[in-house]
């Protein structure tokens, strides 16, 4: 069963269609990449999956039943992009507040906070305030208050700006931790090097609409181009094959793109032919930086607004 | 509802545990006595004690002219125009020489202008012995017959006698009354304004802090903002408390320290000073009074009935400036004219409440003390003059009701745009978008 099921949903601003229609599923302790340019209609989609906002249609399924805001509220932890933490409270009793408004009893809330600032080493930390902090700290305490309450579902929105190298593998690790322990984690960003190396399955969205759902490895798989690089002893004088064509050529290594009807052994048959040694030969599949601005090209940079009449 | 409690208890906590609470709590009433205290210092001193020489060749004065706090005769021959300032006198009075019945030639020599209170209290003790003279001399009348049957005229004292019901009646004062209603207006007035716009404030902290995001994942923006309200709402009354007590508690020092003379005295001062219809000084003979005459009002009802106005009062406008508070996004500048339409009912109030202490039964009166945007401030300038007889109980009542059900529809109304502007940020709002936002169906 799905931890979160979003069926046809739709949310209509006055000037702009901000989520259109929109179904995907998220499995129980998958990392789930939602991305989408600036404008998209990210936000409004998270906002209606945390239960702030109501969609004008459409049903969110959660844990297999119909999404009820008000229950399901303890089982969700969301990070905003925008952080926000009160500046004059106290690091310590904010956590602990944060838990206990989860439903954490405030034993277990103190309990829970002083294990998470124990593990990113924060126990000095406690009866400062959040405006001593740096942005960064603040960020790592914006985590902590997020998945303290142990959600099923985890929705963070761009968790790693603002960290240095260090701290983010600090909160990649414990993404993974907890979705090893089966919370299912959404996860939207604009870097898509960290959604290769962390998500499981992604949706993009463009324009309030879905234009790609699937794992990361079939999205690759689907928007491949047939290239190949291929590594050589030696430099042929010149490639000519009605089996592929040469599109790069670098020291030693030379690209090709199959074409449609012959296989890569054919490529390998080619070139030892030629009577040249193959010292690698390997598929180049398209980052999913390249899928993203391949889908998302022709788009203006920021969405403009235009009436809507449905 | 544990959620609001938490919520409650957080904005209580944080703002009551904050040095400038605290401080402002036992400060204010300090201040307060402070003022006081000076004031009645100041008007102590200030009744200074002017020496007269009499040279009264007559020997007619002798006796007839009696010393008082304020002025002090001198029967001394020593003294004339030339030295009396070396003597140590304000001044020195000459009478006439032969016959006391020539009023015009009483002369006063002085070195400086003598004050209003100075020459009318000398004038007023050598009429009231020409008066005697006269009255003895020409009608024979016994002077302390005469005495008697002045001080039988002026015991006479007039009590407005308040009808309530069929036998029961009540000493009125519409002094001590007035008092009581402006200042008990006044702090509605001056507490509407402090807590609303803290509890704009602590909206806008959050919208602008991004809090309010992360809030609205956990609880509905309903409770955020009732907790709020609440929270501050709890605040005022801690604050309005420890005020009742702490004035309770310097008002008994300072009663213990000054002596009845010097009150006696201040009253006196008061009544002595030119223009003695002065405001301030009438605040101090009240206040003096006060002790002796509250007996006329009905303090407990006034008590229950400021903390009733207070907190609906209160309430009725607190959510109209979290909805403000909500809307308002980086600019504070918005937050000015967001507020207006907020806080001209309040200012009308306190207008209106100035014309209704004069005539608290004036239709007016009666039917701003009913509008919930007016009647905490009207209503409690009003109520001092008396239930029922200035303030009928069905008046009572229905504005009591009626600032319930303001105060339900207020925050009905405010609640509707609090959730949709609490995140909306970048777009400067108009009110004409705030109404649509509360009327929009959902």
């Amino acid at each position: 069963m799905n931890i979160l099921e979003v069926n046809h949903l739709k949310k209509y601003y006055a000037t702009q269609k901000a989520v259109d229609d929109i179904s995907f599923t998220v499995a129980p302790g998958s990392i789930f990449g939602l991305l989408g340019p600036n404008g998209a209609g990210k936000t409004t989609l998270i906002r209606m999956i945390t239960g702030i906002f109501y969609p004008d249609s459409g049903e969110i399924l959660f844990n297999g039943k119909k999404f009820h805001p008000q229950n399901d509220a303890v089982h969700i932890g969301y990070m905003p992009e925008e952080r926000g933490l009160y500046k004059k409270m106290k690091i310590g009793e904010q956590a602990v507040y944060l838990a206990q408004l989860k439903g954490l009893s405030r034993a277990d809330a103190v309990r829970k906070v002083k294990e998470w600032f124990i593990k990113f080493n924060m126990e000095s930390w406690w009866g400062k305030k959040v405006e001593d902090l740096s942005k960064g700290m603040g960020q790592k305490l914006q985590f902590v208050t997020t998945v303290l309450h142990e959600p099923k579902l985890i929705i963070l929105d761009e968790p790693f700006s603002g960290l240095d190298p260090v701290n983010s593998n600090l909160i990649k690790d414990e993404i993974y931790q907890l979705a090893k322990r089966g919370s299912s984690i959404i996860f939207s960003t604009h870097r898509m090097e960290q959604v290769e190396e962390i998500c499981d399955h992604i949706i993009l969205v463009n324009k309030g609409q879905k234009i790609l759902d699937g794992t990361v490895h079939n999205v690759k798989q689907q928007f491949k181009e047939n290239l190949f690089s291929v590594k050589l002893d030696k430099q042929p004088q010149s490639v000519q094959s009605p089996v592929f064509e040469l599109i790069g050529k670098n020291e030693g290594e030379l690209i090709v793109k199959i074409n449609e009807g012959h296989r890569p052994n054919d490529v390998l048959q080619y070139f030892m032919q030629q009577q040249c040694n193959i010292m690698a030969f390997h598929e180049i599949l398209p980052s999913l930086s390249d899928i993203f601005i391949k889908l998302v090209e022709g788009t203006p940079l920021s969405r403009q607004f235009e009436p809507i009449t449905a | 509802m544990t959620k609001i409690w938490l919520i409650i208890k957080r904005e209580y906590l944080s703002r009551v545990k904050k040095k400038t609470f605290i401080l402002s709590t036992f400060l204010t009433p300090l201040l307060f006595a402070g003022i006081l205290f000076t004031v009645i210092m100041i008007t102590v001193k200030s009744v200074s004690t002017d020496k007269f020489a009499v040279r009264d060749s007559s020997g007619f004065f002798k006796d007839k002219l009696k010393s008082s706090k304020v002025i002090e005769f001198d029967f001394n021959d020593s003294v004339n125009n030339q030295n009396f300032a070396a003597l140590g006198y304000t001044g020195v009075l000459y009478t006439p020489q032969t016959d006391i019945n020539q009023s015009d030639s009483f002369k006063i020599f002085s070195k400086k202008n003598l004050g209003v209170v100075a020459s009318e209290r000398i004038r007023d003790q050598i009429t009231n012995a020409i008066e005697n003279h006269l009255l003895d001399s020409l009608y024979q009348i016994n002077l302390a017959t005469l005495d008697s049957v002045r001080q039988q005229a002026r015991s006479a004292q007039i009590s407005n006698i308040i009808m309530e019901g069929d036998n029961k009646t009540k000493q009125g004062n519409s002094q001590i009354a007035y008092w009581i209603g402006y200042a008990a207006a006044f702090l509605i007035y001056i507490t509407l304004f402090i807590y609303g716009t803290m509890v704009m404030r602590g909206v806008m902290e959050e919208k602008m802090n991004r809090i309010a995001e992360v809030m609205v994942s956990s609880v509905k923006p309903f409770q955020l903002m009732i907790g709020k309200i609440v929270g501050i709402g709890a605040v005022g009354l801690t604050q309005f408390l420890m005020w009742i007590v702490l004035v309770f508690v310097f008002s008994t020092i300072i009663n213990s320290f000054i002596p009845p003379e010097i009150l006696q005295q201040v009253q006196e001062g008061g009544n002595q000073l030119p223009g003695n219809n002065s405001q301030a000084n009438e605040a101090i003979v009240g206040l003096a009074k006060a002790g002796v005459k509250l007996s006329g009002v009905n303090l407990p009802l006034i008590i229950g009935c400021f903390l009733f106005y207070f907190l609906f009062g209160y309430l009725f406008y607190a959510s109209l400036f979290a909805a403000v508070g909500s809307a308002v996004n980086e600019d504070p500048q918005d937050a000015q004219s967001l507020m207006l339409p907020v806080t001209m009912p309040i200012v009308f109030g306190i207008i209106i409440m100035m014309n209704a202490i004069i005539n608290p039964t004036s239709p007016m009166a009666v039917w701003t003390s009913i509008i919930p945007f007016f009647s905490p401030i009207v209503m409690m300038a009003r109520l001092p003059f008396g239930v029922p007889g200035t303030v009928a109980w069905w008046e009572l009542i229905v504005s009591m009701l009626s600032l319930i059900g303001g105060f339900l529809f207020t925050t009905w109304l405010s609640a509707r745009i609090y959730r949709t502007g609490i995140l909306l940020y970048g777009k400067k709002v108009t009110w004409k978008e705030l109404i649509k936002w509360a009327f929009r169906s959902s």
